[in-house]
């Protein structure tokens, strides 16, 4: 990925907001990323930690009501798609940003074949006719690994497996060419094995393909298989950007410090004891006036009761929101 | 066949255990079949360990821990608990021994009733059981709080005002208020958040040292299984195709599926991810109501031969205390007679 090439989604300062009887749920708070091209950014966190939220809110799929998006801005082709009409934006989601979910049964439509629901964008957003859309179907299955690929269009998605069902997602979020994939928590509900051929899977079309991808995950060893870049959020906020050998090698955000002391490994030394990191995760709701980690943090200072520390610079393309300072061990100087 | 180490005395032994369940189909409610969900395993579980129990899902795994704690009437096979064998006990003779054996569930949302109190759930089984009442059934029920770290505050409060971990501590409390010896937690920890696993791994491991207990610790996270247990049995389509110390286990696992289940296991280091070698199986689990003939494993095994297809390879102690189900690791004359 060149440096400095410029990126092909790039998220500024997004804030979304629910509004439900109890109150207001900030479930994003001023987040900002970028997105090179033929890039893979992991995404990582806890549940509700805000990722869903996040890239749901930046291609407009929030139902709204409840949600309001009520800051930001994400650019994507020199054009700012929160102030996109929605005819525009459901030509950018059908064809131009792929998606993937975690559960693929809530995403395919069970009453249609596997074919038909390839073939329908092809048709929709490339204007193919049905012949060649249906051999542009079955190519795409070919690509994610589906064998049978030509007798298979005519099956239904509960004629395939977990793993298989996941294949026929990625297939069809790749028929239009996107220039970018997102990826929500695509192997949480596989198993491992089956989840390490999806993991090579992506890897190849990475190398055939080359477009860029948001891959969301809360498992740490998924993002270091993967991921060139990395985000940690946390409480509806990033707390940690880095690249990823960077993220894993001199880690900064004491939420990140402590996740990776917390899980255990399967090779190398074993801990006879697990580090614990104490307390619970936050309830969302009113815009934190304070670092979201604070009451879980081993390093909090007086400031972090007060203040929500911002992103700073802590190494080359490398931040964290913290008062903290890693290297010093003290309070940082800003 | 699994003799405890000279110093430990076998407190679960369970053999070929077998466990189907029966296919109906059509009008008639024909049997038409069996899901073949445990089919013959056996393995020890020594006084005061962890045996880990992994596999992918649908492997066997809760079905294997229901059955030892005889929540089903088994198929086939024997189950033994201190000696006494339960595999045909009669429901209310089992009764009697459920106070012993307890069982932790996954799902602490579901396996807690949501109209009850929190001293409501953990005093009733104190009411099925013992005469408790008044304030030695409270004073057990904040003693029981108290070990698994829940405020006593906390007692008349409802389920669904406690977080995920916290509600995996209340399933807990109620599993030991009889004093059992031996625990079934089956995927305790599945459902909780990377952050709070720990909190209650740590706590189970307090308990045993405490309380002297034995687990089976049902899971399909290789790094978790690997801190918890001592031992650990790996189940594949309703077998268990190796059993060994963990140290072993990890380190030169030697059926092939335990290969290829420890390689798939993602590490969270990026180095490793670039240098390791993986080995990908292709295709599905199949069936556990139509398995393959020969050995479960041979239609993904990235080492089949012929005899694989032909023959279900019987588990060998290959080295004191490790226990393999594969042709791989047959007898050498017999792996010689299917060369021949
Ligand atoms: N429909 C909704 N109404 C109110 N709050 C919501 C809704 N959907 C999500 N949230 C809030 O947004 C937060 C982030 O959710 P989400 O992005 O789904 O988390 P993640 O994907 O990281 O698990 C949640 O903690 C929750 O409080
Ligand atoms: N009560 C039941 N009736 C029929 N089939 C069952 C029942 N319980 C489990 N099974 C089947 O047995 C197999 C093993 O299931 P299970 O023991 O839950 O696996 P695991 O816990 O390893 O995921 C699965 O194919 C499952 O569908
Ligand atoms: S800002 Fe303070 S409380 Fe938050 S993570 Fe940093 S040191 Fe801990
Ligand atoms: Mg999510
Ligand atoms: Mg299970």
């Amino acid at each position: 990925m060149p440096d400095g090439a410029l990126p092909v989604l790039d998220v500024k300062d997004l804030k979304t907001v629910f509004r439900t009887r109890q109150g207001e749920v900030h479930a994003v708070n001023s987040v900002s990323f970028d997105l090179k091209p033929g890039e893979l950014l992991g995404v990582v966190g806890e549940s509700g930690s805000g990722k869903s939220v996040t890239m749901m809110s930046l291609i407009g799929l929030l139902p709204s009501p409840p949600a309001e998006v009520q800051n930001g801005q994400v650019l994507f082709g020199g054009q700012d798609i929160l102030k996109a009409d929605d005819q525009t934006l459901r030509a950018i989601r059908g064809a131009r940003i792929g998606f993937v979910f975690q559960d693929p049964m809530t995403s395919l439509n069970p009453v249609f074949t596997v074919g038909f629901q390839l073939m329908e964008p092809l048709r929709k957003h490339m204007g193919m006719n049905k012949r060649n859309a249906r051999k542009r179907a079955q190519e795409l299955l070919e690509l994610v690994g589906i064998p049978d690929a030509g007798q298979r269009l005519r099956d239904y998605p509960h004629q395939f497996s977990g793993g298989m069902r996941q294949r026929v997602m990625i297939a069809i979020a790749l028929a239009c060419d996107p220039q970018v994939l997102i990826a929500d928590e695509p192997t949480t509900a596989l198993d491992v094995t089956i989840q390490a051929q999806i993991l090579e899977l992506v890897k190849d079309l990475r190398r055939k393909l080359g477009m860029a991808i948001v891959w969301i995950t809360h498992d740490l060893g998924v993002i270091a298989g993967i991921a060139d870049r990395v985000i940690v959020m946390y409480g509806g906020q990033i707390v940690e950007h880095a690249p990823v050998r960077e993220l894993f090698a001199n880690p900064q955000h004491p939420y990140t410090r402590a996740l990776l002391e917390t899980i255990p490994k399967v090779h190398g030394e074993r801990d006879e004891r697990l580090r614990v990191i104490q307390g619970q995760p936050p309830m969302l709701g009113a815009e934190p006036a304070a670092c979201p980690f604070r009451a879980r943090c081993t390093h909090r200072l007086g400031r972090c009761d007060r203040e929500n520390p911002v992103r700073v610079p802590v190494g080359p393309d490398h931040d964290a929101a913290c008062f903290w300072d890693a290297g010093t061990g003290g309070a940082r100087d800003v | 066949m699994f003799d405890a180490p000279a110093d430990r005395k076998t407190l679960v032994e369970v053999r070929d255990l077998k466990m189907h369940f029966p296919i109906y189909a059509g009008l008639l409610r024909r049997h038409v079949g069996d899901v073949k969900a445990v089919d013959g395993v056996s393995f020890d579980i020594f006084d005061g360990e962890t045996l880990g129990l992994v596999g992918e899902s649908g492997c066997g795994k809760s079905t294997c821990g229901r059955a030892v704690l005889r929540l089903y009437d088994i198929t086939a096979g024997t189950i033994r608990i201190e000696g006494e064998d339960i595999s045909t006990m009669g429901q209310e003779t089992l009764r009697k021994k459920r106070p012993t054996m307890q069982m932790v569930f996954q799902d602490p949302q579901a396996s807690l009733n949501p109209r009850m109190t929190l001293a409501g759930i953990i005093g009733e089984p104190l009411d099925e059981h013992t005469g408790l009442k008044g304030s030695a059934r409270r004073d057990r029920i904040y003693e029981l709080m108290d070990a698994v770290g829940l405020n006593r505050d906390f007692a008349n409060r409802y389920p669904h005002e406690f977080s995920g971990g916290q509600r995996q501590r209340i399933g807990i409390a109620r599993a030991l208020a009889l004093h059992p010896k031996f625990i079934v937690c089956d995927e305790p920890i599945a459902a909780l958040d990377v952050s709070i696993q720990a909190q209650v791994v740590n706590l189970l491991e307090d308990l045993q040292d405490k309380f002297g207990l034995t687990y089976l610790f049902i899971s399909h996270d290789l790094s978790m299984v690997r801190h918890i247990a001592d031992r650990v049995a790996v189940m594949y389509l309703g077998k268990v195709v190796e059993v060994a110390a963990r140290e072993g286990l990890y380190a030169d696992p030697k059926h092939p599926y335990t290969q290829a289940l420890l390689s798939a296991v993602p590490e969270p280091d990026p180095v490793l991810h670039d240098t390791a070698e993986r080995v990908i199986l292709t295709g599905d689990v199949p069936s556990p109501s139509n398995p393959p003939q020969g050995c479960n494993f041979c239609t993904r095994c990235p080492q089949v031969f012929d005899i694989c297809r032909l023959k279900d390879p019987q588990s060998r102690e290959i080295e004191p205390g490790r226990h393999v189900a594969c042709h791989l690791h047959n007898e050498p004359q017999a792996a010689g007679e299917t060369a021949a």
